[in-house]
């Protein structure tokens, strides 16, 4: 069906140009006539014209993802089908929207809705991943400003960067004695890498023209960090935190199985427990789906503070 | 230092030479460098280009250093850029984040906010603006503006400093000839009223004649120096019309050429 609707605006975008063709030829001989038919049957061509070519447009930006998302389903159903245990799609949604009929229920501490699990989970990962700003990003300033400071620092940051965040998960509990901030801990040393380091590089990329008005013009170390610095290097911050919050979800669902509680991660592993495999899929949407959310606002307030 | 002496030597330049630590081991880039700009001089500094006139200017501005030498402004030695040596520079060097108007504030406050309310530095910060013709365009950012236009911005900046020196860094070579004659002429009648002090660098021989009363001839690099001095003694308020027919004018202007492109011609690179 969407073929044939595909050909259809095809058509009636060819035959436009013909139609407008042909009144074009009398220009020059006679100009009074022709203003005066263009004018009288332009608009309602125009109008079905500017319409389907909307359509088109719409249909042409939605065809590629829409293609690519049943692709994938059929994929899924024919391994499903194939094998043994796999919920296929269509089980799989019939599971989610009883799953989420009733997302905030609470019968035990070891069994609540899924919306609470999803909000502990993000809770956690906004602790973190604010406490990783507050230090990353002053930190990656300073770095960036002063060679001394950037060349002290680069041996203990390249050497705890490649570092799994998930190995500090035993140091958290050690040190905190508790599963809670223990995963807190984790999503702040994997968020605060990128953080410093892109807001480092944004800094120390700050152009020398620039650099030479400061000095030229005198400016105090608080005006050079307010007036030039940090607007030029939002666009790199930004592009750290957007890193941050990515990695800092991912390893959310790994530190909550370790630690266990209330969260998307811990629901995962419960899940497997109970064997319930649907849930285990749909968890996998969720942390998709909540990641491209957390992904897609900070591309939005990107976009508010960058300059251009 | 008597008042009659300062005047005459308000810029010193003594003995200046600048080597500089590259990768590649140092370069000299500048030996033997004298020179006494008067108060309310305006000079241009010219030369092929890498011939360090930049670093001349740089020095003057005191974002360099020299290797050797002293240099002086106003009976005091430069050992820092000071807001009473402002600069305009070549790519105008605005900040794309601020409109024209708090590209020019930042400068105001800077050198008048310990002393005057807001409503004053904005007033000069407008005032600084409607002189260089740009009242109209004061809450546009830089990427809106056309390149003459950013370059005036650049120059009201410098000038809203009040400052005692105006060094100028090549101001008009990434401009169009019709907008480069505009504003020249404007330079020209600000510098008129306002009497401070200017060096210009320039590679455009009719812009150094036309807006200076010497121009100093910078021999080729490395180890540049200056060659020549020239003084310019045609009258003023110049006209650009009437000086191409001025015979005095056409032989300032074929001196500066036999020096560039005779005495010291440069290979094409």
């Amino acid at each position: 069906m969407s073929v044939v609707s595909f050909n259809k605006e095809k058509t009636m975008q060819a035959s436009e140009p013909t139609v407008k063709t042909v009144p074009a030829k009398p220009v020059v001989a006679v100009v009074k006539p022709l203003s005066t038919t263009a004018t009288a049957a332009a608009p309602l061509l125009q109008k079905r014209g500017a319409w389907a070519a909307t359509a088109k447009r719409v249909f042409e930006w939605l065809l590629p993802p829409v293609t690519g998302l049943l692709i994938f389903a059929a994929i899924w159903a024919t391994v499903s089908a194939l094998t043994q245990g796999l919920p296929g799609p269509v089980k799989t949604w019939q599971s989610a929207v009883e799953l989420f009929s009733d997302p905030f229920y609470i019968n035990n501490p070891n069994d609540m809705g899924i919306g609470w699990n999803i909000l502990n989970s993000l809770k956690r990962v906004a602790t973190g991943f604010a406490l990783a700003a507050v230090v990353g990003i002053p930190m990656g300033f300073v770095i960036g400003r002063y060679t001394f400071m950037s060349r002290m620092a680069a041996p203990v940051i390249s050497l705890l960067k490649p570092v799994s965040p998930l190995a500090w998960l035993p140091i958290g509990l050690l040190v905190f004695k508790a599963a809670n901030p223990a995963a807190i801990w984790v999503i702040f040393i994997t968020a605060v890498w990128p953080m410093i380091i892109n807001t480092a590089v944004g800094v120390s990329k700050v152009p020398q023209d620039y650099m030479n008005v400061a000095k030229v013009l005198n400016l105090s170390e608080w005006k050079i960090v307010t007036k030039i610095l940090l607007p030029y290097v939002m666009p790199y911050m930004m592009t750290g935190v957007r890193l941050s919050i990515g990695a800092a979800w991912l390893v959310i669902v790994a530190a909550e199985m370790l630690t266990g509680g209330v969260g998307i991660g811990f629901w995962v592993w419960d899940e497997w427990n109970n064997l319930n495999v649907e849930h285990i899929i749909i968890a996998i949407f969720i942390v998709g789906i909540v990641g491209l959310l957390l992904e897609q606002c900070l591309v939005l307030v990107a976009k508010r503070y960058s300059y251009e | 230092m008597t008042n009659n002496m300062m005047q005459d030597r308000y810029v010193l330049i003594e003995n200046v030479n600048m080597t500089f630590q590259t990768k590649k081991g140092s370069f000299q880039a500048l030996k033997d460098i004298n020179l006494n700009i008067r108060e309310g001089e305006f000079i241009s500094i010219i030369g092929h280009s890498g011939c360090g006139k930049s670093t001349v200017l740089n020095l003057i501005a005191g974002l360099l250093q020299p290797t050797e030498g002293y240099l002086f402004c106003a009976g005091r030695e430069i050992a820092k850029p000071g807001p009473e040596r402002a600069v305009v520079f070549q790519n105008h060097s605005l900040l794309p984040w601020l409109t024209c108007f708090e590209n020019v504030y930042l400068a105001v406050e800077r050198v008048f906010g310990d002393t005057e309310g807001q409503t004053q530095l904005a007033e000069r910060t407008r005032a600084a603006l409607e002189l260089v013709g740009l009242s109209h365009a004061v809450e546009k950012r830089p990427n809106e503006i056309s390149g003459g236009m950013k370059q005036r911005v650049g120059i009201a900046r410098a000038l809203a400093m009040e400052p005692k020196v105006l060094l100028l860094d090549e101001p008009f070579g990434a401009l169009d000839a019709l907008t480069r004659a505009g504003l020249q002429d404007e330079l020209m009648a600000i510098m008129s009223r306002s009497g401070c002090t200017a060096v210009m660098v320039t590679h455009d021989v009719d812009e150094a004649v036309l807006l200076s009363d010497r121009i100093v001839m910078m021999t080729n690099g490395p180890a540049a120096t200056i060659g020549e001095i020239l003084e310019v003694d045609l009258p003023r308020p110049r006209k650009r019309l009437e000086l191409v027919e001025d015979p005095a004018y056409t032989h300032l202007r074929s001196e500066v050429l036999k020096f560039l492109y005779e005495r010291h011609a440069k290979k094409a690179a």
